[in-house]
This record gives C-alpha cells, sequence and structure tokens, in this order.
C-alpha cells in the first residue's frame, strides 16, 4: 500500500484537489455572499439577477461548466489566466485556473443559498431593531444581518465546503492531473490491486471531509447565536 | 425571518428614487458585461452563421444531441430507480432493532456519502475493463466496454444517491409524531411491519419534495460520464462541436437542454410541495405539529414571494 502511494504520488495529486477547494471556496465564498446580497436588495432588477444566476447555475452540470471553462473560454475566446511565454507549464497552470473558475461560478450559487438559509435563522426583531435605531439598508446587512447569518449558515456552508471538497475532482475532466486522474492511471498498470486502489484514495476523501464536517458541527454550536 | 418584507421598511419618495437609481446602475453594468462578452465572442468569430446553422439541420439533432439526451436519460432513470429502491431498503436497515446491521448499514452510508461519484464510476469502469476476473465474468456474461461504462455510471450514480436517499427518508420517519409508531405497536403489529407499512409510506409522503430534488442531482451528475467516455450528452456534443467547428455554441445548446430539464423538475418538486403545504392546512392535523408547519409554511411563502421583492 505504502508502496503504491509512493509510486504514484497520490499525495502530490490529493495536495491538488486540496488547492483546487481551498482557493475556489475563497472565491466562491466572496461571489456567493455578493449573489446573496443581490438577492435581499431592495431592488428588483437586482434580485431577479441574482435569482436567474442561482437558478442557471444550479441547473448546470459541474463537468459542463469544467469542460466549458476549457473547450469554449480557452480555446475558444482566448482567456488565460497566467503569461503563456516562456512558461512550460503553461497548460496545466492555465487548466488549474480554468477549473477553478468553474469550481467558483458552480459553488457561488449554493454559498448563495446557504447565507440566505442563515438569513432565515435570524429573528425578525433583530432586522426591526437595526432599522429602529435608525441604520440603512446596507448598513444593518453589514453590521446586523450578514455576521448573523454567517453564523447560522455555518452547516449549510460546510456542507457546500464538502460537495466542493468532492467535486474538485471533476477537474480532470480538463487534465488537471489530481487524484481522479492518478486513481485512473493506478488503475490502468495495476489492475489486480484495484479494490486497495479504491479504498485508498476513498479513504483519503474521508480524512478530508470528516474534519470539515466536525469541524462545522463545533463551529456551528460554538457561534450559534443565543437567543 | 422572510427576509424580503422586514429587511427594509416600505420606501418613501426618496429611497424610491435611489432604488430607481441603482436599478439602473445595476442594469447597465450588466449589459455591459453582457456586451463585453458579446463582443470578445463576435471578435473570434463566434456569431458566423456557419456556427449556428447546424441547429437548423436534422442531421445535428438526429446523429448527435437527441441520442446524446437519450443515453443521458437512460443513464439517470435507471440510477434513479435504483437509488429510490436500495436508499428505501437501507433507511430500513439503519433503523434495524439489530444493532449490527444497525452500524454495517451506517458505515456503508457515512462512507459513500464521503467518495466523491466520479471515483466510484471510474474505479468500477476500469475494474470492469481492467480487472482479469471482472473481464472474464464481463465476457460470460456477454457484456461489452461499451456496457461496461454505463454500467459504471449506474454505479457511481447509485451508491452516492442511495446513501443520501436513505438518510432523507431517515429524516422523514424521524419527524413523524411518535404516536404514529405506537398506535402501530399498540394494535399488535411489530416494529418491523410498523416501518414497513406505517413510517416509512408517511415518510416518504412528506419527503416527495426532497426525492425530486434528488432526481435533479442524479441527472446533473449523469455528465460526469463524459468523464468515463460513455457516450452521454456532453460526449455528443464535443463530438458535435469537432464535426461543425462550433465548439463553444454547441455546449451553449447542451447547457440551455440540461438547464431546461433540470428547471422542469425542480418546479415539480416545488409544486409538490406546495400542494402539500396547501393540503396540511385542512381541517385535520392539530396541536404543536401544525404550529410548526405554518411557520414553516410562512418561511416558504417568504422565499416564493422574495423572487418579485418589496412591490408593496
Amino acid at each position: 500500500m505504502l508502496e503504491l502511494i509512493e509510486q504514484f504520488n497520490v499525495l502530490g495529486a490529493f495536495w491538488l484537489n486540496i488547492r483546487l477547494a481551498a482557493v475556489s471556496f475563497v472565491l466562491a465564498m466572496v461571489l456567493g455572499t455578493v449573489i446573496a446580497i443581490l438577492r435581499l436588495a431592495p431592488v428588483s432588477v437586482l434580485n431577479w439577477f441574482g435569482a436567474t444566476y442561482v437558478t442557471l447555475l444550479r441547473n448546470t452540470p459541474l463537468t459542463l461548466i469544467i469542460v466549458f471553462a476549457n473547450l469554449g473560454l480557452w480555446l475558444q475566446l482566448g482567456i488565460e489566466f497566467v503569461p503563456r511565454e516562456g512558461n512550460p507549464n503553461f497548460i496545466l497552470e492555465n487548466n488549474f485556473w480554468l477549473a477553478v473558475l468553474g469550481l467558483t461560478v458552480y459553488h457561488a450559487a449554493f454559498i448563495c443559498e446557504a447565507i440566505r438559509s442563515g438569513v432565515n435563522t435570524i429573528p425578525v426583531g433583530q432586522s426591526e431593531a437595526a432599522r429602529s435605531i435608525g441604520l440603512g439598508f446596507g448598513q444593518s446587512l453589514r453590521e446586523v444581518i450578514l455576521p448573523q447569518a454567517f453564523r447560522g449558515g455555518i452547516t449549510p456552508i460546510g456542507n457546500v465546503l464538502i460537495a466542493l471538497i468532492k467535486n474538485t475532482t471533476v477537474a480532470v475532466a480538463i487534465g488537471n492531473r489530481e487524484i481522479a486522474y492518478q486513481m485512473r492511471n493506478m488503475m490502468e498498470f495495476r489492475p489486480d490491486a484495484g479494490i486497495l486502489i479504491f479504498l485508498i484514495v476513498a479513504i483519503g476523501f474521508v480524512i478530508l471531509t470528516l474534519p470539515v464536517g466536525l469541524g462545522t458541527s463545533w463551529l456551528s454550536s460554538k457561534l450559534a447565536v443565543k437567543r | 425571518m422572510s427576509a424580503q418584507q422586514v429587511l427594509f421598511d416600505i420606501p418613501g419618495p426618496k429611497a424610491r428614487a435611489r432604488h430607481l437609481l441603482y436599478g439602473v446602475l445595476g442594469t447597465l453594468v450588466l449589459l455591459g458585461l453582457l456586451v463585453l462578452v458579446l463582443i470578445r465572442m463576435a471578435n473570434r468569430g463566434q456569431f458566423e452563421a456557419a456556427k449556428w446553422t447546424p441547429f437548423l439541420e436534422s442531421n445535428t439533432w438526429t446523429f448527435y444531441l437527441l441520442p446524446g439526451l437519450v443515453t443521458t436519460l437512460q443513464a439517470a432513470a435507471v440510477a434513479v430507480v435504483l437509488s429510490m429502491v436500495f436508499g428505501i431498503g437501507l433507511a430500513m436497515l439503519r433503523m434495524s432493532d439489530l444493532a449490527p446491521v444497525r452500524w454495517a448499514s451506517g458505515v456503508f452510508v457515512e462512507f459513500f456519502r464521503a467518495v466523491p461519484v466520479l471515483i466510484m464510476m471510474i474505479f468500477t469502469w476500469q475494474m470492469l475493463v481492467k480487472n482479469p476476473t471482472m473481464v472474464r465474468l464481463m465476457d460470460s456474461l456477454g457484456l461489452t466496454g461499451a456496457n461496461a461504462t454505463f454500467i459504471a455510471v449506474v454505479v457511481g450514480l447509485v451508491l452516492y444517491n442511495a446513501s443520501v436517499i436513505c438518510e432523507i427518508v431517515r429524516n422523514g420517519v424521524g419527524s413523524l409524531p411518535g404516536g404514529q409508531r405506537e398506535a402501530g405497536l399498540s394494535i399488535g403489529l411489530s416494529s418491523a411491519q410498523v416501518r414497513r407499512s406505517i413510517l416509512v409510506p408517511q415518510a416518504l409522503t412528506s419527503m416527495l419534495p426532497a426525492l425530486v430534488s434528488q432526481i435533479v442531482v442524479i441527472t446533473k451528475d449523469s455528465a460526469l460520464g463524459y468523464i468515463i467516455t460513455y457516450p452521454e450528452l456532453l460526449s455528443r456534443t464535443r463530438q458535435l462541436g469537432s464535426a461543425n467547428a462550433n465548439t463553444l455554441a454547441a455546449y451553449l445548446v447542451a447547457a440551455v437542454i440540461f438547464i431546461l430539464i433540470n428547471y422542469a423538475i425542480s418546479k415539480l418538486a416545488e409544486w409538490i410541495e406546495g400542494r402539500q403545504r396547501r393540503k396540511r392546512r385542512g381541517p385535520t392535523g392539530g396541536g404543536a405539529q401544525t404550529e410548526d408547519e405554518e411557520q414553516a409554511g410562512q418561511r416558504a411563502d417568504g422565499a416564493t414571494l422574495e423572487a418579485g421583492g418589496a412591490q408593496r
């Protein structure tokens, strides 16, 4: 088992999944928060835009989004994230960022909904109180609503993060050498050890996702707003 | 908190003017982004007639898109049926009176919820086409490599979604009033009979919206078959794109097809949910439970209203 892990650089492949997940999660949190604010805003055009974004992105397969990022955005529209000149790893690095782009826009829709479900946990009195002391929409969102929404929405946000970690495997569709890619390699060369290889990869994902689940349930009870 | 009605006051004349300004600015920014994308597409020749006329030819649909759609739906349909059957079975096992059975099915469910669907698909596929024992088994059953990708897609989808459905059913049973089980036991049913004929049927009805939403997940995830060369809609789209040199247009059309299918299924789930809520508001039902449901109903009302914003 150890020799398999070393021979095929399993840890290096998992490290790529972790990097994909970390970068995409941060960006998806930012984009998801922006979309959530659009959906909560008192301007109906912005509501409509937020709702449409979520509907479109949630109903599109992630595989399609990531393949489209590669074949459509890069090959057809020429969108590049890293300098091409004198960069021997141009394709690998560019595909990393295209995968990050796909993972970000897809999961931002789910982060948006998680934040909105966090908003649903806040009692009406909170925003009424905020308005009664004269805060405007932006101020009450920033000072009262969103801080509580993030705390109330930790569990759904954690679920999105778990899904995101698992979904980084889809990046193999555009040639990222992460664990799904490495697993296919391993099974081609060692078809006899198939079940062992599957268990190594599967347990790797259990190790990656289990702490997130435990961590979010710990955080959500620790940070729960006392009411 | 039903966000929209309480996050801001009913706007006065000044606020209305400001909101109009924001609305106009927001629209301008969006239109600007759209124009940038369109200019980029036009510069790269994405609007040449040759890129789009193929979608007016029957060949494009009968040779590429429709067969792709059919294989996608085949895998999804088989996976939906099997996931439901195994999911309900797993839920029964997870609620069993025998502790070892509960633990074993619990480990199974937690394990397969933690492993990515794609990993299970690649594993099944590579086992079927590479592992000597499995290859011999496949040969003796008269199955080919093409069957292997279908089996792999279905197995991957079923292992994951059966585990999710098991949890949905268990949640449904957990949210039933305790009196249901007690009433069943008091008329002399065994606890297995109570589960089978009283608890699980009610859980399935109350969890129907969640179960229907799971169909969207299965349909979306069937696109993972692209990666293991299952000839579903995305693979066909890729072929279409290289045959006509219109990759971008082909993927946009495929995306529209996926979105339409999944949007229709989500709407179905919402409709079922709304119908159930209206039914439950009838004269039957009592006590604390209806209060909870009322609140849930109000929350959901807020959620459906919010699309319209605060027009009042």
